[in-house]
């Protein structure tokens, strides 16, 4: 019998009840609660006249809705200005004291976006199941958990039973050989695998990544290519465990403690897939051939080299790729041919569940610092992920680097990812993002997304274009 | 869920084709952090001759008196008697949780569409398909006769009238299963209670940690 991949095993490790029709009960570790996806769930259990089945198993914190300002924010949830916001969050609040669910709230350290807050609570392990309302789940599946985002009624399935009814997907391997060169990072590696098997190529698919390039990258950097396995279609993105791993999670405030340490690491020294594995699809990119990516379009798969120009719909011999290239031309106000350095910015944003922990906020104040921001930048936000994110980077001093340079420096939040609260683009604005969807109207109506990594977000501050980091200096 | 069995109720109309979910409840609703409280709203652009806003007391609103859902005689009705294509438009649940909770517990019409069609399941909420020349009859009849009311007999899956005439009507096994007895999604996996305990047990022996209590 062949060896089981990783995504087999924690799928095994889960099974409730396999049933007749093909579907399955897979127990579930965690679900992370935020206010946007969960009020009708709440809602729902009271109708039904249910309770949580195990409240241990929910973690909950306000994100999408919360302000960022720290003026605004600095009054609790009573001073958020916008009035649906406000009861979103509220509500939120108060589901969670009604169900005696753990939450960080508002303006607790802990509070912040939860796909950064699962992980650096520990809350988040290896081997767990992990969701949560919100497709970008997978970001813990760099962990070794099995993680995805579902719909707000399993969300109230989740809370009433801890269990999910699933079908398995099939297993894909996304191999990133050799080494990354000098200032590409774990954004460029997921854009431009995104680039090369598109939004739909992990489909049906758990995927997990693997090769020397994820072996050598850092929990977070595996977070950021993970957050994007929904942009290349798979529910799941996930990678093996390692040593790496295991120094990431001890010492976390839910991690095993010390007593329980050993069982914990013989367990998850088993969580990789087994050599002789089969996987239903394998991909292979060369590390070494990465370069810093550029999104130029209004779909993830629409990302290219810096150093190249934006192509023309005649580049693409598909029809539907065709048109959709010409129609993402026009709403990106860009010409075919022209070099993507030559993009002129209007706003920066460097944040979201993608990019947002301490190592992205190291690599964006290392690019500006003594530096200033283009004067044609109207807006350039730096919104870490959590509080505890925030605290750590004022500690090392970035703040001061960031507002030094003219960049903002706001409270833990989603923020200009997806526009919910105050921060957003203009129509037309365009905006280099640290974000994970550079979809038409994402980051404010008419707005014009273009996805990069932190470290070229904020060269692009500075020079009002885009630039190529690796030739900063 | 409601169990579904056998409802008796008036019967009133919506009597136009392809009434879409955003005609159902529109989209100023959706913001809401509750899945109940939208019968108020429910026809909302149809109802009430203001534009309605989330949050505002419907009460006070003016009523579009020649829309019949305001009309006296269909009053505490239960049963929807609409045209084909039902349902159609986004896939938002809140058009089932808005007939729900205005007091509709089925709805009959010549077709659905789909997604529509699914939610309503999920939500308690019966969607019945009878030929487009039964429809027919029934409006006739209804409109002819104040308090016009039916039988829905879902065990015996057929619509009754009070002469005695019986509509056969088809419904998914499954389906049927699930409404007669009032489970949901949550009640079918409920059903399997001891497994999932038992699956707990083992697992909180060989994963401790995960089953820890923590308070914020
Ligand atoms: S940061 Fe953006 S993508 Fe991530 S959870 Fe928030 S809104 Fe969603």
């Amino acid at each position: 019998m062949a060896g089981q991949t990783l995504y087999d095993k924690l799928w095994q490790a889960h099974l409730v009840k396999q049933r007749d029709d093909g579907s399955a009960l897979i127990y579930i570790d965690r679900q992370l609660v935020h206010e946007v996806t969960s009020p009708q769930a709440f809602e729902g259990l009271r109708m039904a006249g249910r309770k949580p089945w195990r409240i241990s198993g929910s973690i909950a914190t306000p994100d999408h809705n919360v302000p960022t300002l720290h003026s605004e924010r600095s009054a609790g949830v009573a001073g958020i200005v916008d009035e649906v916001s406000r009861i979103q969050v509220k509500t939120l609040d108060e589901n969670c004291e009604e169900f005696g669910i753990t939450e960080f709230t508002i303006n607790d350290v802990r509070q912040g976006i939860v796909h950064v807050v699962g992980p650096e609570q520990g809350a988040t392990l290896p081997g767990m199941t992990v969701v949560c309302g919100d497709s970008h789940t997978a970001t813990h599946g760099a962990l070794g958990a099995l993680a995805h985002g579902i719909g707000t009624s399993e969300v109230e399935h989740v809370l009433a039973t801890q269990c999910l009814i699933q079908k398995k997907s099939k297993n894909m391997l996304v191999r990133v050989d050799g080494q990354l060169g000098p200032g590409v990072t774990p954004k460029d590696v997921v854009l431009a695998i995104i680039g090369k098997i598109g939004t739909a190529g992990g489909t049906g698919y758990a995927i997990e990544f693997g090769g020397q390039v994820l072996r050598d990258m850092s929990m977070e950097g595996r977070m950021t290519v993970c957050n994007m396995a929904i942009e290349a279609g798979a529910r799941v993105g996930m990678v093996a465990v390692d040593q790496t791993t295991m120094d990431y999670v001890k010492g976390r405030p839910f991690a095993p403690n010390d007593s329980e340490w050993e069982q914990a690491v013989a367990y998850w020294e088993t969580l990789h897939s087994d050599a002789d594995a089969n996987f239903d699809a394998v991909v292979e990119l060369d590390g070494a051939q990465i370069k810093p990516q550029v999104s130029w379009g209004t779909s993830p798969e629409m990302v290219l080299p810096v150093d190249a120009n934006v192509p023309a719909p005649d580049d693409f011999s598909d029809p539907v790729k065709k048109a959709a290239c010409e129609r993402a031309l026009q709403y990106m106000g860009l010409t075919a041919g022209q070099a993507i350095k030559d993009i002129r910015l209007d706003k920066v944003f460097i944040g979201s569940c993608t990019n947002s922990r301490i190592e992205d906020l190291r690599a964006a104040a290392a690019v500006v610092k003594g530096k200033k921001v283009a004067d044609t930048i109207k807006e350039a936000l730096v919104v870490p992920g959590s509080g505890l994110v925030k605290q750590q980077a004022e500690s090392e001093g970035l703040d001061k680097i960031f507002i030094e340079a003219g960049l903002q420096w706001r409270d833990p939040g989603c923020s200009m990812c997806l526009a919910m609260n105050a921060d957003k683009l203009g129509a037309g604005e365009h905006c280099a993002s640290t974000s994970n969807r550079n979809f038409e109207g994402r980051q404010g109506f008419g707005g014009r997304t273009h996805l990069v990594s932190p470290a070229m977000a904020a060269a692009a501050a500075i020079a009002g274009h885009f630039v190529d980091v690796r030739e900063w200096n | 869920m409601k169990a579904f069995t056998v409802v008796e109720g008036v019967v009133a109309p919506m009597d136009r084709a392809n009434v879409d979910t955003d005609m159902i409840i529109p989209k100023q609703f959706l913001k809401s952090i509750k899945r109940s409280g939208f019968g108020p709203n429910l026809f909302d652009e149809l109802r009430y001759l203001d534009e309605g806003q989330p949050g505002q007391d419907c009460s006070s609103r003016p009523l579009n008196t020649e829309f019949p859902l305001n009309f006296p005689r269909y009053k505490g009705a239960s049963i929807l008697l609409a045209r084909e294509n039902f349902g159609c438009g986004s896939s938002r649940e809140h058009a089932p949780w808005a007939l729900d909770d205005y007091g509709f517990r089925c709805v009959i019409a010549p077709s659905f569409a789909d997604i529509f069609f699914n939610n309503s399941f999920k939500n308690g909420l019966l969607p019945i398909v009878l030929d487009e020349k039964i429809v027919d009859e029934l409006f006739t009849k209804m409109y002819a006769e104040e308090g016009f009311s039916l039988t829905v007999d879902l065990p015996n899956q057929c619509v009754r009238l009070a002469d005695g005439t019986e509509f056969a009507f088809e419904v998914d096994a499954f389906r049927k299963h699930c409404l007669v007895n009032g489970l949901d999604d949550i009640g079918l996996t409920l059903q399997d209670a001891d497994a999932i305990r038992e699956f707990e047990t083992q697992w909180q022996a060989k994963s401790p940690w995960l089953f820890r209590e923590h308070s914020a």
